[in-house]
């Protein structure tokens, strides 16, 4: 495989906090075959004091965000939630969830997420339930940040909730996997992704070793890059070192392509005829400026310069 | 007050006109779902409705093209004048058609645009403001609509720029130059503004002649429709910009400033245009026109 070049790969980024990368992640990206991104509402680093900026945020995902991508081939979808860290300030949390079903019907939007625990508190427990029974009203998939701290716990009790909220496993995407989840998270049904992320979350050697021992059913294998050190080009990477270490061309592809599709796409707002194939009318509102896309041919973005430098002395 | 009540009657043509175009091309349970819609409205003054509606209406109208004949397009300018909605998708139609149709004289209208425009998809922000002629209190929108004008999102953009009679007859003059200026720094085309050639004036031909000269210092073309809002207020040193490009433009250009000098009320113009003896020929015969350019 080569990946950048034509008849390559193509991957799916379900997992990417784009609003904090730069346009040269976004070129990376596409050059490195990503066609798509899943931007899940999260928190900002920071906690949004009033309901406005909580607003705009999401806006922001279903507009221009979704503009900046589509500069550069690649189709973004996002997901909407209140999460589980800003779901411990109340007022904050109840003026939101009046907001989530005003966006979750929008186009793109692809699922209720990223939503769950952090410290596993009462007042997450009651947000996420609330938004679980919005998800199944709506139909919609969900996304699950399962906790950093006392994970295996943590990732058990969502599972739990969802299937006391009467959602279906195969609607249900557990993400920030590790070893010591992953074999619940497949017996019971639901999609396992696992998020490549320097240091706290996952690594992709590791993943490579889950891959060769659990194979591809239902694994999703996203960045979740984000305003922290983390890796935009997590995906394609780990699809490079997965291949080079011989796992299997169809498995590389399910973890880091089809099934992410396959999930989100229960959606209805997410197809593979978006950035294959897009009808003239998103053409014209997404790809604007972009006529590499139009005519259904994969994006083909110049090759990056090796690394940033400041010998690049012309700017133009 | 007999231009308003016009103007009032146009705007209710141009609604069942849509109607009629978007009914046509949608099945029976579409239109059944659009017209519960539409009564749920009536009775239902609280937000969630509207933005569940509005949402949900490429799932239930498609994707495709509202494409117009030619004949609709005339029925189009017929009811109301500069009204171009050849470009418009069903879901244009279906959302500019629910807001229309909201009851009543709504004084709340300018507030419910305001708060739908803030949580747009790019989608749903064209289809807003392509609606435009076709709102009540459109007055009131005006503010919204210049908001409208600061997107980064090209294609919003020409939403309200292009095929869109709104601003012409609501922007004052400074909203006006700095919407054709903005048009010509993202690359998006002039010919498509509706009242271009009626709403020039001598501050736009200043500012974009400043436009003229910034391009050149950094060694970027200058856009030849420029040169179509300059024309007309073209004396002393504008000529020598336009001799410049006579002098060195591209045959696109120098065509460009051929015009432009045509329009010049300067005597000195006559003299450049000579240099261009075919060209000025074609503009005499009407042969050249900017419509020729575009
Ligand atoms: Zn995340």
């Amino acid at each position: 495989m080569r990946l950048g070049d034509d008849d390559t790969m193509k991957f799916i980024d379900a997992h990417a906090h784009m609003i904090s990368r730069t346009t040269d992640d976004y070129e990376a990206m596409a050059a490195s075959g990503v066609v798509a991104v899943i931007e899940p509402a999260f928190w900002l680093g920071q906690p949004r004091t009033n309901v406005g900026s909580y607003l705009d945020y999401l806006s922001t995902l279903v507009g221009f965000e979704r503009f900046r991508a589509s500069q550069f081939g690649i189709r973004h979808y996002c997901t909407v939630g209140l999460n589980s860290k800003e779901a411990n300030n109340e007022e904050l949390a109840e003026a939101v969830m009046d907001l989530i079903p005003r966006f979750a019907l929008k186009e793109g939007v692809v699922a209720i997420g990223e939503i769950g625990y952090d410290e596993q508190t009462p007042l997450e427990d009651k947000y996420f339930r609330l938004q679980l029974d919005l998800a199944r009203e709506l139909d919609l998939p969900v996304m699950i940040h399962t906790p950093h701290r006392d994970k295996k716990r943590g990732t058990t009790r969502s599972m739990d909730v969802c299937i006391e909220h009467g959602l279906e496993p195969g609607k249900v995407i557990i993400d920030h996997n590790n070893e010591e989840t992953v074999r619940e998270v497949l017996d019971r049904g639901f999609w396992a992704a696992f998020s490549i992320y320097p240091c706290t979350k996952m690594g992709n050697a590791r993943m490579v070793e889950i891959l060769r021992h659990y194979g591809a059913d239902r694994i999703i294998v996203d960045s979740a890059c984000d305003w922290g050190i983390s890796e935009p080009l997590a995906v394609a990477k780990t699809a490079k070192l997965a291949l080079q270490s011989g796992v299997p061309e169809e498995h590389v592809r399910l973890a880091c392509y089809r099934n992410a599709l396959e999930a989100y796409g229960q959606s209805g707002q997410m197809s593979e005829e978006d950035w294959l194939n897009p009808p003239p009318i998103d053409q014209r509102t997404l790809y604007e400026g972009n006529s590499i896309l139009r005519g259904g041919r994969p994006p083909v973005v110049e090759a990056r310069r090796s690394a940033r430098s400041a010998d690049d002395l012309v700017i133009e | 007050m007999k231009a308003e009540v016009n103007i009032e009657s146009g705007r209710n043509a141009a609604i069942a006109l849509l109607r009629d175009w978007l009914f046509r091309r949608i099945d029976e349970a579409a239109r059944t779902w659009f017209e519960e819609q539409v009564s749920l409205l009536r009775s239902d003054s609280g937000d969630r409705a509207l933005y569940t509606a509005f949402g949900l209406m490429p799932r239930r109208l498609g994707k495709k093209s509202l494409a117009l004949s030619a004949d609709d397009a005339g029925a189009a300018a017929h009811c109301l004048e500069g009204w171009k909605p050849g470009d418009w998708s069903l879901v244009d139609a279906g959302r500019i058609l629910l807001l229309a149709r909201l009851p009543g004289s709504n004084p709340d209208f300018a507030r419910r645009f305001c708060a739908l425009c803030r949580t747009a998809d790019v989608a749903e922000a064209i289809s807003l403001y392509r609606g435009l002629p076709l709102y009540p209190e459109p007055a009131a929108l005006e503010p919204q609509v210049g908001e409208g004008l600061r997107t980064n999102m090209r294609s919003v953009f020409e939403a309200i720029a292009h095929h869109n009679p709104y601003p012409k007859r609501y922007f004052d003059t400074h909203r006006w130059n700095h919407m054709v200026l903005k048009a010509l720094f993202i690359g998006s085309g002039l010919a498509p503004i509706e009242g271009l050639d009626e709403r020039v004036n001598d501050e736009l031909a200043r500012i974009l002649l400043d436009f003229a000269h910034e391009r050149w210092a950094a060694d970027r073309p200058v856009p030849h429709e420029l040169w179509r809002c300059v024309g007309g207020f073209a004396r002393g040193d504008a000529l020598e910009d336009l001799a410049r490009v006579v002098c060195s433009g591209t045959p696109l250009e120098r065509r460009a400033a051929a015009l432009a000098l045509s329009a010049s009320p300067d005597p000195a113009a006559a003299a450049l245009l000579e240099r261009m003896p075919e060209i000025a020929q074609a503009i005499d015969s009407g042969r050249l026109t900017w419509a020729e350019l575009e």
